[in-house]
């Protein structure tokens, strides 16, 4: 078990080393970092002189171990826009990202998991073929369309909810939804199909020649069982929705690790960047490992004992 | 009456293979109407040139920002009204087509190529290489690949050609793995341990065996990966690193028209619904696709 | 004594893409306190649906119909779903062929043992745990205080049957449907269940129906058995009375199938019924049987036989006597041997 562990730990680190690296080279090599920050009115000696004070005459190689060495300890460098540490951008910013995403994967799974027990429960109904529908939709709709929809119906017209900034916690619930909602579909058709499953298993037609009430065995015996898979893929969603985030905070404008992202990406500001590419691909696969445990915590079939 | 051609009692009584194919395509209705949206679309992007009223660049100050027809300040010289610079709405939606779908199909295709061979490869050999693979997907995977599209476009700069190949090289991932886990079990199966025992050569498996027999599984991503690609572009270009103006892709559309969407909403509503028309028509298809190809319909 | 639960003309139909199917055809018996009924037939007779349509436990498109079914005093056909889940797991209850799938594997033995009793008593929860450590030693599960804290997947099959009985008592019920309990096991273990089943019946006074398509069972536990073929029920008396002179034509076939030990001779051949169970969709003409079976004539076409009474508790279904069945026996052994 432990070896197990271990194992998948070494991966992980190993798959965001890889990412760090990839980026890196991605971003040094697709223009001249010097010539941005120096911008377009800089002579070829100014650009050398930009070039020097941030040590982008070292060799590629040189850069990135210089980087990685610092970044585990975590220093990020200082951003070459704001010239405040990246770590202090970063720290003020992730707690809105995260809240966000917690908010957005509360909602599709508030949204998903009732109708996927209830389509399951009433297999090629009308409220099936609803749900079936409604996630083929959900699937089709762009987010930042979506997002500007909500804005204008609710934002405008009913003058219902905020549409911009993070003050308080209704901020919070058009983005939510606009980001959440994507991950609604994978999650109704994974509950419904488990729920189809396990319904027809052997161990409910127990509960029922128990006596149990149809709710118990519904969510006390049905529910537990389906939703093991749920769980896993809502880890991995979650990951997703903060690398997409980017979209949902630009259109809101609101002040979390993508908006910044995409600010530092407008303003070349490279250090950034890198730096949120690293800890957005640290989060995925801490979330992976995640998964797991949760799989292994919620069915015991798994667990080594 | 010659009795070389066999037939036998069933296949004069149960209708024949092309037919029952047909009964089924043509009783499921959705992918139909995916069907019919999406020839729709490629026939407006095809003959763009001769369904636009009007120049998609050509602006016009004075005509800015007029509503559509159904508007009561609106007329039938610009049916869907025009944007902030006076161009014409409709021209630039039948023009924006052509953008989605090439870009669709491009970034489709290049991904497609991409994860296929590291699926197929990861699949058929096995072990080390399999490793590696599935270490290549974890990693595709846990990149933000929004932000690294965004960073890429705005440092190289963007074009359509940069686009599709950011989209085509970030993409692949589901091919690969529905490739991969495909080839795997179709390598298991007798008929490939045949064709080796006769000393077929593994590219020679490879390409007449196994693609063959995983065709199916790969149109159906194929065609759910394109939908993808045109929704990126569209995310992309309305984040303003996309394609760049002033070319009618929907997405620039949208936000170009996102200062003005509280009081002429149609500048975003329009783009954003064709473009939601045409993503929901391609899943249509690709879903369907997937009811038609499944072993248990056959 | 009266008759703890009685069952006339219970039916049961499917509508299917071929018809209406009716694997259930107005099947009757009784059960009494104490008896250890067998519903003996091979598989797709429809003895374990007419098990579940007691229970009300059939598929959802499935219809139930009975001129009769009483139970304990309650006419269970008038009975609404609630009322009925109170019955179940209490006063009757069921165990089933895998128990292997039919303990759910998320909660401990001990969740799903109190759960069932606390259901139908107002009991707290250690009250419950105690009586579930008394069960299960009772079912003959050692260590069973510490079983409470284990998962399914952590126990054999014979182990999980055991679990599965103990369940099934928590209520004291007054019925224990056993649906064939030990096919999915190991010999051995198939006769510790059905010594530990015939224990039961003997000291709680409990009523079994026992569910097999296995002979050997039913001579080795069984107080009466009811045979069943295509979904009729064909023959009715006590297992002794059955297997010593069975009535019905088929009876007398399965018999034949078995060897018995010492009395089966060396290179005797074995008996076989020839042909196959015909389909239960839509309603048949005459016997069911009749097509398979050395006796038929040109009336069991056409006729529809009903089950005839021997003697009380002693009935079959067929329109010859016993005494001209064992007649053409004799005469065809005589000119075939």
């Amino acid at each position: 078990m432990l070896a197990y562990c271990i194992k998948r730990s070494v991966v992980a680190l190993m798959v965001a080393v890889t990412v760090s690296i990839i980026s890196f080279a991605l971003l040094h090599l697709s223009g001249d970092l010097a010539q941005s920050l120096a911008g377009p009115s800089a002579t070829a000696a100014d650009v050398e002189q930009v070039r020097k004070a941030y040590g982008l005459d070292r060799p590629i190689v040189v850069q990135y171990a210089d980087w990685i060495a610092r970044a585990v300890r975590g220093d990020f460098g200082e951003s070459f826009f704001l010239k405040v540490p990246v770590g202090e951008l970063l720290a003020d910013r992730l707690p809105i990202t995260l809240t966000l995403g917690i908010c957005a994967l509360a909602f599709a799974l508030a949204l998903s998991l009732p109708l996927g027990v209830l389509a399951a429960v009433r297999p090629n109904s009308w409220l099936d073929r609803l749900a079936l529908g409604l996630s083929v939709l959900g699937q089709a709709l762009p987010s930042f369309w979506f997002a500007l929809i909500l804005i204008i119906i609710f934002g405008l017209k009913l003058r219902w909810l905020p549409v911009s900034g993070n003050a308080t916690w209704e901020h919070f619930v058009l983005p939510a939804i606009a980001l959440g909602y994507y991950a609604t579909p994978a999650f109704m058709r994974l509950t419904r199909a488990g729920m189809l499953e396990v319904l027809a298993s052997d161990y409910i037609r127990t509960a029922r020649a128990k006596g149990l009430r149809p709710l118990t065995v519904l969510f006390k015996h049905a529910l537990r069982n389906a939703i093991i898979p749920v769980v896993a893929v809502a880890a991995v969603q979650f990951g997703f929705m903060l690398g997409g985030s980017i979209v949902i905070e630009s259109v809101f404008s609101l002040h979390g690790v993508g908006y910044l992202g995409w600010e530092a990406i407008s303003r070349a500001d490279f250090p950034v960047v890198q730096a949120i590419v690293l800890i957005l691909a640290c989060i995925y696969v801490l979330l992976t490992l995640l998964a797991d445990m949760l799989n292994a915590v919620l069915d015991p079939r798994i667990r080594v004992h | 009456m010659a009795i070389d051609t066999f037939v036998s009692v069933e296949e004069i009584l149960a209708p024949g293979r092309g037919a029952q194919l047909r009964a089924r395509i043509f009783g499921h209705t959705t992918i139909l109407i995916g069907a019919g949206v999406v020839m729709f679309m490629l026939a407006v992007a095809v003959l763009a040139p001769w369904l636009a009223p009007d120049d998609p660049f050509a602006q016009d100050l004075s005509q800015r920002l007029l509503p559509p027809v159904w508007h009561e300040r609106g007329s039938w010289t610009h049916v869907l009204g025009t944007d902030q610079l006076g161009r014409d709405y409709l021209s630039r939606l039948i023009y924006g087509s052509r953008i989605s779908l090439v870009v669709g199909a491009s970034a489709a295709a290049m991904s497609a190529l991409i994860g296929t061979m590291l699926g197929v490869f990861g699949g058929y050999f096995g072990g080390r290489v399999d490793l590696i693979v599935g270490f290549i997907i974890t990693t595709r995977l846990a990149m933000p690949v929004i932000l690294v599209a965004l960073a890429v476009a705005a440092f190289i700069g963007s074009s359509l050609e940069i686009v599709i190949a950011v989209l085509g090289l970030l993409l692949w991932d589901r091919f690969a793995v529905v490739t991969r886990s495909a080839t795997m079990q179709v390598r298991s199966l007798d008929y490939i341990a045949a064709a080796r025992a006769i000393g077929s050569s593994t590219s020679r498996i490879i390409l007449t065996e196994i693609l063959p027999n995983i065709a199916n599984a790969l149109v159906v991503v194929a065609t759910l990966e394109m939908a993808q690609a045109i929704l990126l572009e569209a995310t992309l270009s309305f984040l303003g690193l996309g394609i760049p103006p002033p070319a009618p892709s929907w997405g620039l559309m949208i936000a170009e028209g996102k200062e003005y969407m509280f009081f002429s909403p149609w500048v975003i509503t329009i783009p954003g619904a064709t473009l939601f028309a045409l993503v929901l028509a391609i899943n249509l298809l690709g879903d369907g696709l997937r009811d038609i190809t499944a072993p248990e319909n056959r | 004594m009266s008759a703890l639960l009685e069952v006339e003309q219970l039916d049961v139909r499917i509508p299917v893409i071929g018809g209406i199917l009716h694997p259930v055809r107005a099947v009757s018996l009784s059960i009494r306190r104490g008896d250890m009924l067998c519903i003996v037939g091979e598989s797709g007779c429809g003895k374990s649906l007419t098990s579940l349509a007691l229970m009300n436990l059939l598929p959802a498109r499935a219809q139930r119909s009975a001129q009769r079914l009483v139970f304990d005093g309650i006419d269970l056909l008038r009975l609404d779903e609630r009322a009925m889940s109170d019955l179940r797991g209490n006063a009757m209850a069921m165990i089933f062929q895998e128990p292997m799938t039919s303990l759910n594997p998320c909660y401990t033995i001990g969740t799903q043992l109190t759960e069932t009793l606390r259901r139908h008593r107002p009991v707290a929860q250690r009250a419950a745990r105690e009586h579930a450590v008394e069960l299960l030693e009772k079912v003959g599960i050692t260590g069973a205080a510490d079983r409470l804290s284990q998962y399914p997947h952590q126990l054999s099959g014979g182990l999980r049957q055991r679990v599965m009985i103990a369940m099934a008592l928590m209520c004291d019920p007054k019925l224990l449907i056993a649906d064939e309990p030990t096919t999915a096991l190991d010999v051995t273990v198939q006769a510790q269940i059905l010594h530990l089943l015939a224990a039961l019946r003997r000291e709680l006074d409990m009523a079994v129906m026992l569910i097999t398509h296995d002979l050997g069972i039913v001579a080795r536990v069984g107080t009466h058995a009811a045979v069943m073929y295509a979904g009729e029920i064909v023959e009715t008396g006590t297992a002794a009375e059955v297997f010593a002179r069975p009535a019905h034509p088929y009876t007398q076939g399965l018999l034949r199938c078995v060897p018995v030990p010492g009395r089966t001779k060396r290179r005797a051949r074995l008996g076989s019924i020839p042909g196959l169970v015909p389909s239960l969709i839509g309603d048949p003409q005459g016997c069911a049987f009749r097509n398979r079976c050395s006796h038929a004539f040109a009336d069991c076409a056409s006729t529809r036989v009903t089950l005839a009474e021997i003697s009380p508790g002693r009935s079959y279904r067929c329109l010859l006597s016993p005494e001209r069945l064992a007649e053409n026996a004799l005469a065809a052994a005589s000119a075939g041997a």
